[in-house]
This record gives structure tokens, C-alpha cells and sequence, in this order.
């Protein structure tokens, strides 16, 4: 998993900011996929290439439930979120969808923008091929991963 | 070992042994609540899988409360599968407009939450039925139609910290300036992944609709659940409207282990204003300068946080005889039907409409910037919600300050942020 990073270094972005309320009104991942994190960044969605990464400071993802907030950025092309930190239901909402919440403390101040990053989750490994430099992380639960292998909560609970 | 009411919670719907915090556990559900927003896409995911049963449709409690009266053809369709849903489904509890309310509020006020139960509903401020002794939180819509199919839903056991809340509230000081204060204190992040347990002897003396204002914004810390042990009081509230009378009261183990031990003087308060755009930039009212009091725009009084009848009682028995000030737009949205018609009756309306105010049918609405009060670039609204995010109530440009609903009354005459104590 390669890609280039989107970087957000400040703390506390939350669901309302990933995707706003107003557009709550669909579910579709690809409508929703045009107002990622608009009210933040008006450009994200021109900029974001499919397997791109957002690099966050801590507590990302907090607020609101909306799961909407994991459909948005995974419609948008991003394959996975890197924060110091996340907000426990927007951790949640992205092992129930097979969608790679990473925390790594530290990881906003380490990432520039653009850098190209390569994701290892089974090995616990982020490479930053930019810099040449490694960041690690513990590898997720056997449930956790499981979950995510399978490609979601309801995929996971429909083969057994 | 001892332990806290949110392991003892979990513990009792676990088939594992005893719960402790860090463990993965599945937790037997027995209330889910459903709204129009997040569970269509659950509803569409179980038909997707194939897995289009519920477990026990008398567990399930739906209404649509967030964009209702619908605000679009979206929206409308929204409502129209979740209607759908539950005729499908035989589901009995189904409060359609007119018996409607947001959710929050609703499930409480017609007995569903009684002490000892799994809460869950996908819906962040689900945590507010931690108030009735509940292990309640929030999750999104692929946990709600897993829960919806198996009865069941994995949680990692949080830790807990306890919060004493001492003295006695002064008057003009309310629930809201507690939890905004709480806020202030450990952040937004404060409580992430943990449990808030209160304790108190200000807790006793609060009303369940002033705690529910507590319990309400645990999610604002970060917090996957907060709980208070019932009481007196608890069992006062539910007399007459619990739709079981099977429930448990958990209390903690006086050699409970917690994280972290924090102390509130609640007889120490002040009202409090959380300032754009996080909850916890909480400031005392009277401690803003003249130029930090910008003109406002807009007052609301609603939502899950702040709009029952004893919240709509605070307002208007501040606002009685008085008008809004020229330029500000007050918009009171009592949170159920049932709030909505007590008002009603006990003369409420009259003095809203006398102060200006317009008075909406129960909504979300402006709370989450969907309908019934949206924000333009640069506006200003003191609101007796929760969140005050950048866009939350609207435009991005636009600043959102959370207050009580007194202090949201007193601003709503004076037209600048108002310390409600002058009008007590």
C-alpha cells in the first residue's frame, strides 16, 4: 500500500468537519466522496489520488457517529488514516468497514505534506519513502484484524 | 478486586468472567435506538448480506427526529425507508411525527431506559442514557445493523474516572455550566475511550432531565459512556413511564479502580460560555470583556442537551415580560412532543411569543446545521446545544458559543452574550 500523504497536523478534526451534516441526506460513498473535508480543505478531493493517505494529529474523527465521516474518505480515494490519535467511534466505524485507522504518536510532526508513505499493517510498519525514514506501530488485535481482513464487520459476521 | 458500575455493567451482558478494563468483549444489547440519518445505511447493509432479520424487534425503539419535518426530497426518502423498515419488521416502537421527539430525549421520557440495560444507538450523544445507571454509547451504522442482526456488539472495557461533584448549585448556575466546566477542565480529548462515573452529593440533588444535560455531552471529553448510579430520584422519574419494571441498579465498589479522580465545587460555578470552536473553551460569562461580547444573530434553544420542559421553563421564566432584543432571532424547539405540549399548556409559548421568539416543532435541526435555523457566513449564534465545531450549525465562517438555557435567555434580550443571574 503506497501513496502519498495529505497532511493535517491540528488535533481534534472531527466528523462534522470530514463530512458536514448537510450532506447526510445520502449514504452513497461516491456522492459523499465530493464534500470530503470540505469545510477544512475546499481542494481535498482535486488533490487526493486512489491509495493516498491523510496524515492527522491526535483525536481525529471526533464528534459525531456518522459513519459517513469513513465512507466520504474511502469514496475519495483514501486507503488509509495515520493519527497520533483517533476518536473512539470514527476508530470503530473504520475496522467495522475493513478501513485502516493507524495511531502512531508523533506521526503528524514527522510527516511534510506529499511525502509518498508505504503501509505495511501486518508488519506494524509505515516506510516514508520521501524522507527514508520508518515509523512503527503495534499491530492490530486477532479480532481487529480479522475484521478488517475480511473486509468489514458485516462480511465478517456473514462467513460465519 | 472491586469495581466500577461500567464493569459491572459489562460483565452482566458478557458471557466472558468478569470484565476489566482493555478486555474485547461482546456485550449482550437490550435497547437500540434508531434514527432516519444512520440506520438506512444499516438497513441496506443487512439486506446486502443477507442478514435481513432483528433479533428481537421489541428491543428497537425508531423515530426520525434529525431532518424531520422532512426538509427535502432526500431527507423525505430518508424517513420513507425508515418507515418502511419498521412495518417490514413489526417493530413496535415507532414514534412518528406528532408522538415524535429527538431521540435522546424521547427514549427516556417514554420509559424505554431503565438502570442496569445496554444502550446503544448510532448516535454520538447516545451516552445521555447513562444518566438512568445504563452502559450506553454511541456507534455508527454497520455496528448498529450487526447489533440489530445478533443482539450483541464487540466493546473494549474502558476505564473509568470518577467525577465527584460537590456543594450546591447557586442559583442562575445550572447542569450545563458543570459539564462545559468538566470540559474545560480535562479537554475534549479528556475522557477518550474511557467511562465518566459521577458522584456527589450535587449530583442527588439534580433533577434526571438536568443530569441527562450531563450524561449528554460526555462525547464533548471524548468519553464512550458516562453513567450515574440510580437513585431516588432515578426511581421517582420512572415511576409511571418505565416500560419494564425489570431493571438493576449497579453501584460502584467502594474499592473500585479508577484512572483518574476529579473533584467539581459545583457551589463555585459560574455560568459558562464554551467560545468557538471547541466545547471545552469554556470562560465564566461575566469574565468577558465588552469586546469580547460580539453581537448575536441568532439564539437557539434545543436539542438532546438542553430542550426539555425544565429547560423551556429556565427560558421562559427569564424571558416573562421581556422582548428579544431588535435584530436577534430566537428559536426554541422543545425536544418531544410531550415537552412541546407541556409548554403548550403551561403558558410557555405565550411568553416566547410575546419576547419575539418562534417556537418550532421537535427537530435536531439547526443543532447539526440540517435545518430550522442554518447559519450564514460570519453569523453569530449563542446556543443551548452541544458541539460548536467550525460549520457545525452552518457555514463554515459562521461561530457557534454554548451556553444554558438561561444564559441563552438573558442573551436572547440583551443581544450580546448575558450573565442570567440579573434576572433572577
Amino acid at each position: 500500500m503506497q501513496g502519498k500523504a495529505h497532511l493535517y497536523p491540528r488535533d481534534h478534526i472531527n466528523t462534522d468537519e470530514i463530512i458536514p451534516a448537510r450532506y447526510l441526506i445520502v449514504h452513497a460513498e461516491a456522492e459523499l466522496a465530493r464534500h470530503a473535508m470540505e469545510d477544512i480543505d475546499a481542494d481535498f478531493v482535486n488533490q487526493v489520488a486512489k491509495g493516498d493517505f491523510i496524515v492527522a494529529g491526535g483525536d481525529f474523527g471526533c464528534g459525531s457517529s456518522r459513519e459517513h465521516a469513513v465512507w466520504a474518505l474511502r469514496g475519495a480515494g483514501i486507503r488509509a488514516v495515520l493519527a497520533d490519535s483517533f476518536a473512539r467511534i470514527f476508530f470503530r466505524n473504520a475496522v467495522n468497514n475493513g478501513f485502516y485507522a493507524i495511531e502512531i504518536d508523533g506521526i503528524s510532526d514527522k510527516v511534510t505534506n506529499g511525502d509518498q508513505l508505504q503501509l505495511d499493517p501486518e508488519k506494524g510498519v509505515v516506510q516514508n519513502i520521501t524522507k527514508g525514514e520508518e515509523y512503527r506501530f503495534s499491530p492490530f488485535t486477532d479480532y481487529f484484524r480479522d475484521v478488517i481482513t475480511a473486509g468489514g464487520l458485516m462480511k465478517y459476521l456473514a462467513a460465519r | 478486586m472491586g469495581m466500577t458500575i461500567t464493569e459491572k455493567l459489562l460483565t452482566a451482558h458478557s458471557h466472558a468472567g468478569p470484565v476489566a478494563p482493555g478486555d474485547l468483549i461482546q456485550a449482550r444489547i437490550d435497547l437500540i435506538m434508531c434514527h432516519e440519518v444512520t440506520t438506512p445505511p444499516a438497513i441496506r447493509m443487512l439486506k446486502d448480506h443477507g442478514m435481513d432479520k432483528i433479533f428481537d424487534p421489541g428491543k428497537v425503539v425508531v423515530m426520525p427526529d434529525h431532518f424531520v419535518p422532512n426538509k427535502d426530497i432526500k431527507s423525505a426518502e430518508l424517513a420513507k425507508d425508515l418507515r418502511q423498515w419498521v412495518q417490514d419488521n413489526g417493530i413496535e416502537h415507532y414514534y412518528e411525527l406528532g408522538r415524535h421527539g429527538i431521540c435522546h430525549s424521547l427514549l427516556p421520557e417514554q420509559g424505554h431506559v431503565v438502570p442496569g440495560q445496554t444502550v446503544i444507538g448510532s448516535d454520538s450523544h447516545t451516552c445521555t442514557h447513562g444518566a438512568f445507571g445504563t452502559f450506553a454509547a454511541g456507534i455508527g451504522s454497520t455496528d448498529l445493523a450487526a447489533a440489530l442482526y445478533t443482539g450483541e456488539l464487540w466493546f473494549k472495557a474502558p476505564e473509568t474516572i470518577r467525577v465527584n461533584l460537590e456543594g450546591s448549585l447557586p442559583a442562575g448556575v445550572y447542569s450545563k455550566d458543570i459539564v462545559l466546566e468538566l470540559i474545560r477542565q480535562i479537554g475534549v480529548d479528556g475522557a477518550r475511550y474511557q467511562a465518566l462515573e459521577y458522584h456527589g452529593e450535587a449530583l442527588k440533588e439534580l433533577s434526571m432531565e438536568a443530569r441527562m444535560t450531563i450524561t449528554n455531552m460526555a462525547i464533548e471529553a471524548g468519553a464512550k459512556c458516562a453513567v450515574m448510579a440510580a437513585d431516588e430520584v432515578t426511581l421517582d422519574y420512572l415511576e409511571g413511564r418505565a416500560k419494564t419494571t425489570e431493571w438493576t441498579i449497579y453501584t460502584a465498589d467502594d474499592d473500585a479502580r479508577y484512572a483518574r479522580e476529579l473533584t467539581i465545587d459545583v457551589s463555585q460555578l459560574e455560568p459558562i460560555v464554551a467560545l468557538p470552536s471547541l466545547p471545552s473553551n469554556g470562560r465564566t460569562v461575566a469574565s468577558l470583556a465588552a469586546d469580547e461580547k460580539e453581537p448575536v444573530d441568532q439564539v437557539y434553544i434545543g436539542s438532546c442537551t438542553n430542550a426539555r420542559i425544565e429547560d423551556l421553563r429556565v427560558a421562559a421564566q427569564i424571558m416573562k415580560g421581556q422582548k428579544v432584543k431588535p435584530g436577534v432571532r430566537v428559536i426554541v424547539v422543545p425536544s418531544t412532543s410531550t415537552a412541546w405540549k407541556l409548554a403548550h399548556d403551561e403558558g410557555l409559548f405565550d411568553i416566547f411569543y410575546e419576547a419575539g421568539c418562534v417556537i418550532s416543532t421537535p427537530t435536531c435541526g439547526a443543532c447539526l446545521g440540517g435545518h430550522m435555523g442554518v447559519l450564514a457566513e460570519d453569523e453569530v449564534c449563542v446556543s443551548t446545544t452541544n458541539r460548536n465545531f467550525v460549520g457545525r450549525m452552518g457555514h463554515p465562517g459562521s461561530r457557534v458559543y454554548l451556553v444554558s438555557p438561561a444564559t441563552a435567555a438573558a442573551t436572547a434580550i440583551k443581544g450580546v452574550l448575558t450573565d442570567p443571574r440579573q434576572y433572577l
